[in-house]
Order: C-alpha cells, then structure tokens, then sequence
C-alpha cells in the first residue's frame, strides 16, 4: 500500500519532467504506465485529485484557473526546491570556500603541511 | 534569607560574564569535550536559576526566613487578600521580574520547539519529493545536488541521516563512513536536544555574552563528541579528509581555496538545531586543528575538578534558595 508521501512523489516527479501542464486523468494514466514506481497501480482520479489539492496547498502545484478539467504544473523545478532546501543546511556556512584558507591562516606550518599532504594523497 | 539573595546575585552574575567568557576561551574543552558539554549546561541552568532566585528570594524577604514559608504569605495575599503592609513597591517589581523572566524562559523553550518543528517537517516533506534511499544504507536518503554535504534530519524513529550525491562523488567509500558515522553519533547522542535548549536560551537572551558563547562552544563541541565517535570506525588522516572536503564544499584539489581571503565571522542560526548539527564554518578549524594535533586527554584529577564544578553549580543555587540555613 503506498502512502500519501509516495503518491505525491510520484505526482511531483512527473508534473517534474513533463514540459506541459496536465489534468488529474493525464496523470492517473501516466501513474499507471509507469514501469515500476513504488505506485504502479490503478488509481481513482479522485485520489489523484487529493493528492493535487494537498500539492497546492504546500505551494508545489498550480492549476490553470480557466481550463476545464484544471490542468496542473509544478510551481518551480526540481533542482529550485533542492537548492532552497539545501539552503537551509547550509546557510550556516555563507562562504564554505574559504574554510582551508581560514584554516591555513590559522594554524602552524607543519598542520597546514600535514592537511596538504593528506588532501594531495586522495 | 536576605544574604541568600546576594549571594545568588553574585552566582548569577560571575554565570552571566567571566565564567563563560573564561570556559570560552580555555583550550582544554578540545581535549575533554563532554566533560566541556556537562560543564556548559550546569553554567546554563544555574546562571537562569539564580537570576530568578535571586530576585525572588529578594522580593520575598519581608514575608518570611525561607522561601517556602515566603512564598505561602505571596500566595495568601494574592488569593485571600492577606495584609501586603510589609511588602514595598521594590519587593512586589522583584517578584514580578522573577516571574516574568522565569515565564519568558518557559515561553522561548516552548517556542523555539514548536518552530524547529514545524520547520523540519517542512524540510521532512519535502525530503520525501527530493530524495531516494541509500543503496544499503538504512535511515539514510541521498539527494541530488552538487555541494557536498552531510547533515542529520532527528525526529524519533524517523530520523534519518541525508547526504548529497555531490558528497558521494567526492569522498571515497572510507571517508563516506566517517562521514555517516559522525551524522550517526548526533542522532544517538541526542545533540538536537542540546542544540534546541541553547538555541532557545539565546533567543530569550540575546544580550547576554552567556547565551552567544554557549551557543558557539555546544555547536563546537557536539561536533568533537560526533568525530570522536567517527575515529572508532575510522582512522584519522581518513576523517580528517571527509572534514575538510565538506568543510571545503569543494574537491580538495582546487588550490584557489587556499589562497582565498579569510572568511567572515558567522552566527549559528536556528538551522543547525534543526538539523541536528551540521559541519559549518564556525566549528570546522577548531575540528580539524584538533585532530591533526591530538593534545593528551584531561587527567583524571583535571576531569574530576571540571565536573566537580559542574555538580556543585547544580546543588548550590537550589540549596541557597530553599535551605539557606543549611549552607550558613
């Protein structure tokens, strides 16, 4: 039984890599020819739905407001939503750069020798 | 009881300023990093402790010799209307100050935990669109993007250790372990709990030197405590690598980065308590210096004298504030 997280991975990646937007049965198709997802089953459109509707609300999916059915796309791509959360992460370390140089700065001759020689060996 | 209010005054100010500005700038937290993390927590608990104490046990002074018999006539005169002729405008503003700062800890801890929530179950979500499992690794996702990083992502059973692929290609399969064994240890050694609580304390009390320091030596130390536990599973010269390629962010090989400028001072916002500790600048250079130069470990006597310390501020605020007599 997948879960709701699967499900919407699963939406996500093909709203993902799909250059147009699609409706709630282009997708419930796709889910269900897709070779071996962790999905890989017939799923009712109302399902899908609920899926898109709990996507919107966490502000990955847009609909087109003027079309019947409502055909959905992603918010912005894959690698943007990767990027921000790795921001996250790494916000402490604005300038991860210069964490040898600082280091070399900071430490004797024979440290900074020692961390070139271990660095040059990889 | 009025000596009693002095004396955790002075507890609470050499608490607030010379005592952490001394433990920050000691080197032997390097060398005996829990010990340095037991002695930073009592510093933490008794300084809030005494400030309250103080101005309580302050406040409370007319109405009886010990805090508990003082505290009762508070609560007869809020509740019943009891007689307040011996209780002066000062005393009534000690009272409510104790109150209002004990409260506004209360309320900042509380805070701090639901954001840092909230907050990594955003991150949480959005993990499960990004990422995939690690071939042969449990608990642990590997997320397409090209910096090398490592981080740990706590949340009871489903705590989970993520890295980049980017790390992946940059660190062979034995700096990869050290790498996994380090996130590991924060997750076993519980650090985000840690991280919450001094994160919650600077935010109540920025303008307190403590509050910074104390921030800046945990992140420090968790660090030294989860590389400590890396070096059973791995040797040095292979830790010391992964350390400085994830510091770096950068393959080791480029040169450039020796030759840049030095790197400006950073703070340690919420997000390290959200993740759980997380290499960043800050605490990279003391890491890495203290590996390639390995100082002997504290000697028992210095051990005892440190966590002696730490005991004694544990029980010593609390006696002055409910037994008095039994110190003098």
């Amino acid at each position: 039984m997948a879960t709701l997280g699967d499900l919407e991975r699963t939406v996500m990646d093909l709203l993902w890599t799909t250059p147009e937007a699609m409706t709630a049965n282009e997708l419930r198709d796709a889910i269900a020819e897709a070779p071996s997802g962790e999905v890989g089953r017939e799923l009712a459109v109302t399902t899908v739905l609920t899926v898109l509707s709990r996507l919107e609300k966490k502000g990955l999916v847009t609909r087109e407001r003027d079309s019947r059915p409502h055909r959905y796309m992603s918010v912005t791509s894959r690698e943007d939503h990767t990027a921000e959360l790795m921001h996250e992460v790494l916000v402490t370390a604005p300038d991860r750069e210069a964490v040898l140089a600082r280091f070399i700065g900071s430490v004797s001759d024979a440290e900074a020798q020692t961390l070139r020689k271990l660095l040059g060996g990889s | 009881m009025f000596w009693a209010s002095y004396l955790l005054a002075a507890l609470a100010i050499i608490l607030a300023w010379p005592a952490p500005i001394a433990l920050s700038r000691a080197e032997w937290p390097a060398r005996a990093p829990f010990t340095a993390m037991v002695l930073w927590q009592s510093i933490a608990l008794a300084g809030g402790l005494s400030m309250i104490g103080a101005m309580l046990v302050w406040g409370l002074e007319p109405l009886g010799d010990n805090l508990v018999e003082a505290s009762a006539a508070f609560l007869g005169i809020l509740l019943d209307d009891g007689s307040a002729e011996s209780l002066g405008v000062i005393h009534v503003f000690a009272i409510s100050a104790a109150i209002l700062l004990f409260g506004h800890l209360v309320f900042t801890l509380a805070l701090t935990f639901v954001r840092i929530h909230r907050q990594r179950r955003r991150h949480r979500d959005m993990l499960t669109l990004l990422s995939s499992p690690a071939a042969g690794q449990p608990a642990t996702l590997v997320i397409k993007h090209p910096a090398p990083v490592a981080y740990c992502l706590p949340g009871g059973a489903r705590s989970v250790t993520v890295m980049s692929d980017g790390l992946m290609d940059l660190l062979s399969q034995a700096e990869l372990d050290a790498v996994l064994t380090h996130e590991s240890a924060h997750l076993h050694q519980r650090h985000h709990l840690l991280l919450w609580a001094f994160a919650a304390w600077r935010s109540a009390l920025p303008w307190l030197p403590t509050s910074r320091l104390a921030q800046q030596a945990v992140s420090e130390l968790i660090e030294m405590l989860a590389d400590d536990e890396a070096l059973r599973h791995v040797d040095e010269p292979t830790l010391v690598r992964a350390i400085a390629i994830v510091g770096a962010g950068a393959p080791p090989s480029t040169s450039d980065a020796l030759d840049d400028a030095l790197a400006g001072e950073s703070g340690i916002p919420l997000t390290a308590a959200v993740t759980g500790g997380t290499a960043d600048v800050v605490s990279t250079v003391p890491r890495l210096r203290r590996l390639l130069t390995p100082l002997p470990p504290l000697s028992r006597l210095q051990q005892g004298l440190a966590l002696s310390s730490a005991g004694l501020l544990l029980v010593v605020p609390p006696l002055l504030l409910v037994a008095p007599e039994l110190l003098g």
